[in-house]
């Protein structure tokens, strides 16, 4: 339910007598503003996670870098790991954040 | 038997008409009197000027040697001024593109034109212009045409409706009922951009890089395609409403064939595709103005490739999938990760959606 | 496109649907929340490279869908009876209500517009002073701060003239809700990533704990999904019901405290009917009491009528996965998209739009679909 695509901020400004953060947003191609009300430390140079106009959280590189680790592991593992093993640390990681 | 030019001449617009009469159109315009005559030699006489048009008569006389087709369209697009152009050229193009989807090259056009009364006359210089403009690197003409006004309110500043005649490539073979299995289906430039670039301009949409309209005559490349295939261009059919899904879906309906398409394929500029994702828009039901779906023969794909490339509107021609066996009416889209998914007709108007 | 394209990669995407075909031994029913996950699942075709034995049943996570047709009607008649401008998100304009859809409501003279952004409608608002504007709220946790703001805007700006009609639902009390149903069938699910970029994972872990289900927050992309599935049925495979968080790039464990502050004070949860399900408690926002000049129900008078009984539509045993859509005796012959008789038809990530759409033929539609 929850259109919301990741893009770059490019710039920020100030309105509404300074109350309000708008930023640039650039998608790919285009650029779009959005309200940055919700997302206080958000700072040009970030990835952004935009909805209907409004940045809802913040893009982190580092965990989506672990995902890919996580992804080319499990190619390779397989290889060395028998089926059955349910010991193996690939089965086990998941991903990490987990609550 | 007018020669069509084969290199479109760059022309910028000029409009050196002085709009004295208080700048709007008025319902005076459209009485058939003194008003309406000095609105149609300022604004359409003058521009369009050619022997047919200067009789100023109720209809043009033409002769034409050989089978020719004949089409219309209207036009109502809102707004009638938007990044890449105007309702004018969208006029034009629309009818010359009409016509060569049915193998023809369009030589002169009717120019129906139906003005809300308060329209600007300095808005309907700058449409007219355009379209006179693309008339002339068109290599087309305006034989004929009509002007009327409606009350303000009753219109949408300005409807505009083309008909135009063309003669018939002697080659041309052209009908869905032709498609094959093994036709290999070739689209002529980037999709969707028309749509994005109409929607770039409503409010709240609006974005800040420019996405323009795809308008295009496609008459130089369809005949560069049927001087190298003839008959074995089965099927031309132009992508406007709806968008190039929609054109595959009736294709593969009326032919009673299946399609298979790579999403991969599909031709697409950066920004229409960040504009796509933005809204939530499919790219395959967004309206182009320039963009047509060719189904040629496997024998002869290669030299259509290399025709349409080598042709003013058809540079970026790609191949996106082929006819197949299946006889389903059922069109495939092979998403890029290997899924499929069937291309339906879409319900109706396909609007930006928050899920 | 960066931190999209990645996540669409087909050697990636391979690689998982090769693990998933190893893991999945058993058979196991999972359920994604979210319409936007749903429709991923169904643009990308991923259901096909799915393991025989792994059935997603689609969620009620649809806004559109689950909106009750007294509430549109509610709408309809702000425009045509009221002359309100109303503003609404492009999905809710087709739906139906009982005798008009918003679209028709337009068509019928009405002044019904499309916004991309709720804060849109403030600023027309501002800008038309002598207009009445209301703005239909609909979504879920996502959606529901920029709703939120755009009422804390036009209380900024002093504006009389702007409302919101809250159509608000939250995700939690509806797994629950399906969960509690003795018949259900899921065995996991894929909770909505981007509603808890928002809420976090606190209120999943009440779940996890009482129903014995792995939940795991999971986003849109064809990798996400898949990595999504594979833990969960890593997860069923071992007998384990545990939270984890596959969409850890923006979900973070708090979620934006920032946004639920601006919920917090605009709205205060109650119980909301959902179409098709009936009213399931505490599941739904209201505006706030203090914020009555806002409310678009206080200003107009209007009052929420209850939803009409019995269409026939079987939605209670679809999103629990009792009953498959394609065995429904209304499917693809009264019930059909641009036709539908009850909620999960009524968006193209309703749970029985996206059999529709991923139907072969009206032969197949008929006969149980590809999802098998």
């Amino acid at each position: 339910m929850c259109l919301a695509i990741p893009g770059l901020v490019t710039a920020i400004e100030h309105r509404f007598d300074g109350t309000v953060r708008i930023a640039k947003v650039r998608f790919g191609g285009i650029v779009k503003e959005a309200s940055l009300e919700m997302l206080p430390a958000a700072q040009v140079g970030d990835y952004v996670l935009v909805h209907v106009g409004v940045a809802i959280s913040r893009v982190d590189e580092a965990e989506a870098k672990q995902v890919f680790r996580y992804l080319e592991e499990i190619g390779e593992l397989d290889e060395l790991v028998p089926l059955q093993d349910d010991t193996a640390p690939h089965a086990r990681q998941g991903a990490p954040g987990a609550a | 038997m007018a020669e069509v030019s084969q290199a479109p001449l760059r022309m910028t617009l000029s409009c050196p008409a002085p709009s004295g009469d208080g700048g709007h159109v008025v319902m005076g315009h459209g009485a058939g009197g003194l008003l309406s005559q000095q609105l149609l030699e300022r604004s359409v006489f003058r521009r369009f000027a050619n022997p047919d048009l200067d009789r100023r008569h109720d209809g043009a006389v033409l002769a034409f040697a050989g089978p020719v087709a004949f089409s219309t369209d209207g036009y109502v697009v809102s707004p009638i001024e938007f990044p890449g152009g105007t309702i004018g050229e969208l006029a034009v193009h629309g009818t010359i593109n009409d016509l060569a989807m049915c193998g023809a090259m369009a030589e002169v056009l009717s120019l129906g034109l139906i003005l809300e009364e308060g329209l600007p006359l300095s808005t309907l210089d700058r449409v007219l212009a355009a379209a006179a403009d693309a008339c002339a690197a068109s290599g087309v003409r305006v034989v004929t045409g009509d002007t009327k006004v409606v009350e303000r309110g009753k219109g949408d500043g300005i409807y505009v409706t083309t008909s135009g005649i063309g003669t018939v490539h002697p080659r041309a073979a052209i009908g869905a009922t032709r498609l094959r299995a093994g036709d290999v289906l070739l689209v002529n430039a980037p999709i969707a951009s028309h749509g994005i670039a109409i929607m770039s301009v409503r409010e709240g949409i609006a974005f800040e890089t420019s996405v323009t309209s795809d308008t295009r005559p496609l008459h130089h490349v369809v005949r560069a395609l049927l001087d190298a295939c003839g008959e074995g261009v089965h099927c031309l059919r132009d992508a406007t409403r709806g968008g190039l899904g929609a054109v595959l879906a009736e294709l593969a309906q009326q032919g009673g064939v299946g399609m298979r398409v790579r999403q991969a394929a599909l031709p697409m500029l950066e920004e229409v595709e960040g504009a796509c994702e933005l809204l939530g828009l499919d790219p395959l039901y967004v309206a182009n103005e320039g963009v047509f779906v060719a189904a040629v023969d496997a024998s002869c794909a290669d030299a259509a490739l290399a025709a349409m490339r080598a042709s003013p509107g058809g540079e970026a021609t790609v191949a996106i999938g082929t006819v197949t066996d299946a006889a389903d009416g059922l069109v495939r889209l092979e998403s890029a990760i290997g899924g499929t998914r069937i291309v339906h007709l879409p319900p109706g108007e396909q609007l930006p959606r928050i899920c | 496109m960066k931190f999209l394209s990645e996540f669409r990669d087909p050697a990636l995407v391979e690689r998982l649907v090769d693990e998933l075909h190893k893991v999945a031994r058993g058979e196991w029913t999972l359920m994604e929340v979210c319409g936007g996950q749903t429709h991923s699942l169904v643009k990308n075709g991923l259901m096909e490279l799915l393991p025989p034995g792994v059935r997603m049943v689609h969620g009620p996570g649809c806004p559109v869908c689950v909106t009750p047709v007294p509430l549109i009607d509610l709408a309809v008649r702000l425009v045509l009876e009221h002359g309100a401008t109303v503003f609404s998100f492009g999905d809710m304009l087709r739906v139906p209500g009982t005798a008009h859809s918003l679209a028709q409501a337009k068509a019928a003279g009405g002044d019904v517009r499309v916004a991309y952004s709720p804060l849109e409608a403030v600023q027309f608002a501002q800008a038309n002073p002598t207009r009445q504007v209301v703005f239909f709220a609909v979504g879920f946790e996502t959606t529901a701060p920029a709703n939120a703001l755009a009422l804390v805007h036009a209380h900024r700006l002093g504006l009389r003239n702007f409302s919101l009609l809250a159509s608000q639902v939250l995700v939690p009390p509806a797994i629950a809700a399906v969960l509690s149903d003795p018949a259900s069938r899921i065995q996991g699910f894929l909770a909505a990533g981007h509603v808890c970029t928002i809420m976090g994972l606190d209120e999943y872990a009440p779940i996890v704990d009482r129903f014995r289900v792995p939940i795991v927050v999971t986003g849109f992309e064809p990798v996400d999904l898949l990595h999504g599935i594979l833990m969960t049925v890593q997860q069923l495979e071992r007998g384990e019901a545990r939270l984890e968080n596959q969409y850890a790039r923006v979900v973070r464990p708090e979620g934006n405290p920032d946004a639920r502050r601006v919920l917090r004070e605009v709205f205060r949860v109650a119980d909301r009917e959902w179409r098709g399900i009936g009213v399931v408690p505490q599941s739904g926002l209201e505006v706030r009491e203090e914020y009555a000049d806002f409310d678009a129900k206080v200003r107009f008078g209007l009052e929420d009528a209850p939803e009409a009984t019995d269409s026939g539509c079987i939605a209670g045993l679809v999103l629990t996965g009792q009953a498959r859509p394609t065995e429904c005796p209304h499917f693809g012959t009264t019930c059909t998209p641009l036709t539908p008789v009850g909620a999960p038809m009524v968006s193209s990530e309703g749970a029985c739009a996206a059999y529709h759409h991923v139907a072969l033929s009206p032969v197949q539609l008929v006969r149980g679909g590809r999802h098998g």
